[in-house]
């Protein structure tokens, strides 16, 4: 930029009268300019914000009572469930324990299955893999599955998340 | 110079080596002279409703990143734009008003043209493609009207695409294909929003483009009466002495539509409902208004027609005839000094002003 050339001469009075008119000419554009930056920063201003989407509201969910009972659920099998607006995966082991996990490989976002043949969580988009306790063991995913707490309350499953990480 | 400039100067010099187009519209913009006389203020209403259609456009473009067309989720994807998106309100409120706005100098800019007479020879084809952008602007205004989906537009639509329907023989055929269906539905939803977002935008740029080259072709057209003054002509250069002109006038248009926008915020009323009762006081858009008032003045049956066709019919001729009037205006084609054109004109503002002022004033409920 410029703008030290122009704008030191220009707050300077008293010139020699050859340069005034100049000096007056630079002072117009210096004000034509401040007043078109002000309308165009008043157009595009809004419409940067209009752009960028309003915050969600961040799902409050901590806990999730499962329709499906605890004898549904089959040693060596997984299915998904929704766990506030984010899947989430409830796992029998072939040794039967219940647990539950966020769904989202943690790779590249894909939704993970259970694969009964292997007795892992797999994700099919990258052949990633994780074992019973969400640890990542092969393929591109870079951390583990995020667990949460399962408890069965006689005929029901609760989800919450808790501490188990 | 300083650097700065310098810099800027030899980019636009690589540019121009290779693409051109920015010197040529400079060439030519300095070329076109502008007349300076009385009636110069009308000159600027063409690029008014040029600026506010590109407003139109913007908001327009704007708008689709949060609009859903269908009957389930238009009106809640904008009640979600009006509360929850950052400026929203103002870029809906700016879109509403340049819409009436750019209707509001689109008459003006055909009236003025009509009383100046300047759709003489040569520019027959510049007043052709006028009446047409018109017509465009009129159904993008009505096909707009509807997509928010709440109960005044719905009921709108309902009556407007109806008119449509009493056409003799074809009416039910197109009263089907205008509304998707035989009621106004979602149907006519997805099909107003197709019309109003690609198909119009797309002619009235065509014709916009036609509109605007057979301006920059003919120059501007002095009226007769100022053509016969004795005495010098002046005129001044399009580039960039009007431009700058106009470009004042663009500012505070742009302020007028903030001003409005901030202090009369568009409204979205209730979500439409085919199965409730039409509101009280059901009326169209202002620009709609002489013709509604007109439907409803026509008694029901005119030498054993249906009054509602007769009163379609005058107004489709009324229409050819404003398009026809290039061709009509006979004397002005042999260069006589007549004015009985001008005063259809008068005539048939004055007919819109008082039928449209009698819609809002002496029968508001009916």
């Amino acid at each position: 930029m410029d703008g030290e050339e122009h704008r030191e001469p220009a707050g300077r009075q008293g010139e020699p009268p050859p340069r005034s008119g100049a000096n007056r000419r630079e002072v117009i554009n210096w004000i034509l300019g401040i007043g078109a930056g002000g309308v165009a920063a008043a157009v595009f201003y809004p419409i940067a914000r209009y752009i960028i989407p309003p915050e969600e509201a961040q799902s409050a969910a901590n806990s999730v009572a499962l329709s499906v009972k605890p004898d549904d659920v089959k040693p060596n099998s997984g299915q998904i469930f929704k766990f506030g607006n984010k899947p989430a995966i409830l796992i029998r082991t072939p040794a039967g324990d219940l647990r539950a996990f966020t769904a989202v490989c943690t790779h590249l976002g894909c939704i993970v299955e259970y694969r009964p043949d292997l007795s892992q969580i797999w994700c099919p988009c990258h052949n990633g893999h994780y074992d019973l306790q969400g640890i990542n063991v092969s393929g591109p995913p870079p951390k583990p599955l995020v667990q949460f707490d399962v408890n069965v309350q006689g005929d029901r499953i609760v989800v919450s998340r808790g501490q188990a990480a | 110079m300083s650097g700065g400039r310098r810099r800027l100067t030899a980019l636009r010099a690589w540019f121009d080596d290779r693409v051109g187009l920015l010197s040529e519209a400079e060439r030519l913009g300095r070329k076109k002279q502008v007349p300076i006389h009385r009636h110069t203020i009308w000159y600027y209403l063409g690029g008014m409703t040029l600026f506010l259609f590109i407003v139109q456009v913007v908001t327009g473009v704007l708008l689709l990143f949060y609009y859903r067309p269908n009957a389930e989720g238009a009106y809640e994807s904008i009640q979600f734009l009006m509360t929850d998106v950052h400026f929203g309100w103002l870029v809906r409120s700016i879109h509403h008003w340049a819409a009436n706005l750019m209707i509001f100098t689109l008459f003006i800019h055909m009236f003025s043209v009509l009383l100046l007479r300047a759709y003489r020879a040569p520019r027959e084809m510049t007043w052709f493609t006028g009446v047409v952008l018109l017509g465009l602007g009129l159904t993008l205004g009505f096909t707009g009207y509807l997509l928010p989906w709440n109960e005044l537009s719905y009921f709108a639509t309902t009556v407007g695409t109806r008119i449509v329907g009493v056409v003799p023989g074809v009416g039910g055929f197109l009263l089907r294909v205008l509304r998707g269906g035989r009621d106004v539905t979602g149907a006519t939803l997805t099909r107003f929003y197709a019309l109003h977002t690609s198909v119009l935008p797309g002619l009235v740029i065509l014709v916009l483009g036609l509109h605007v080259y057979l301006v920059q072709r003919h120059g501007m057209s002095v009226p007769p009466e100022v053509e016969r003054d004795e005495g010098p002509r002046r005129s001044i250069p399009f580039l960039p002495d009007f431009l700058l002109r106009d470009l004042v006038g663009w500012l505070a248009a742009l302020a007028v539509l903030a001003a409005l926008a901030a202090y009369f915020p568009a409204e979205l009323g209730k979500k439409a409902d085919p199965f409730a009762s039409a509101p009280v006081g059901i009326k169209p858009e202002w620009y709609f208004m002489f013709m509604f008032q007109t439907l409803k003045l026509l008694p029901a049956y005119i030498l054993g027609f249906e009054g509602e066709a007769v009163g379609i019919l005058g107004f489709g001729l009324a229409g050819l005839v404003l398009v026809l009037v290039p061709v009509l205006d006979r004397p002005a084609i042999r260069g006589e000094r007549t004015r009985l054109f001008m005063w259809v004109g008068v005539a048939m503002i004055v007919y819109m002003v008082a039928l449209t002022i009698v819609g809002y004033v002496v029968s508001p409920k009916a």
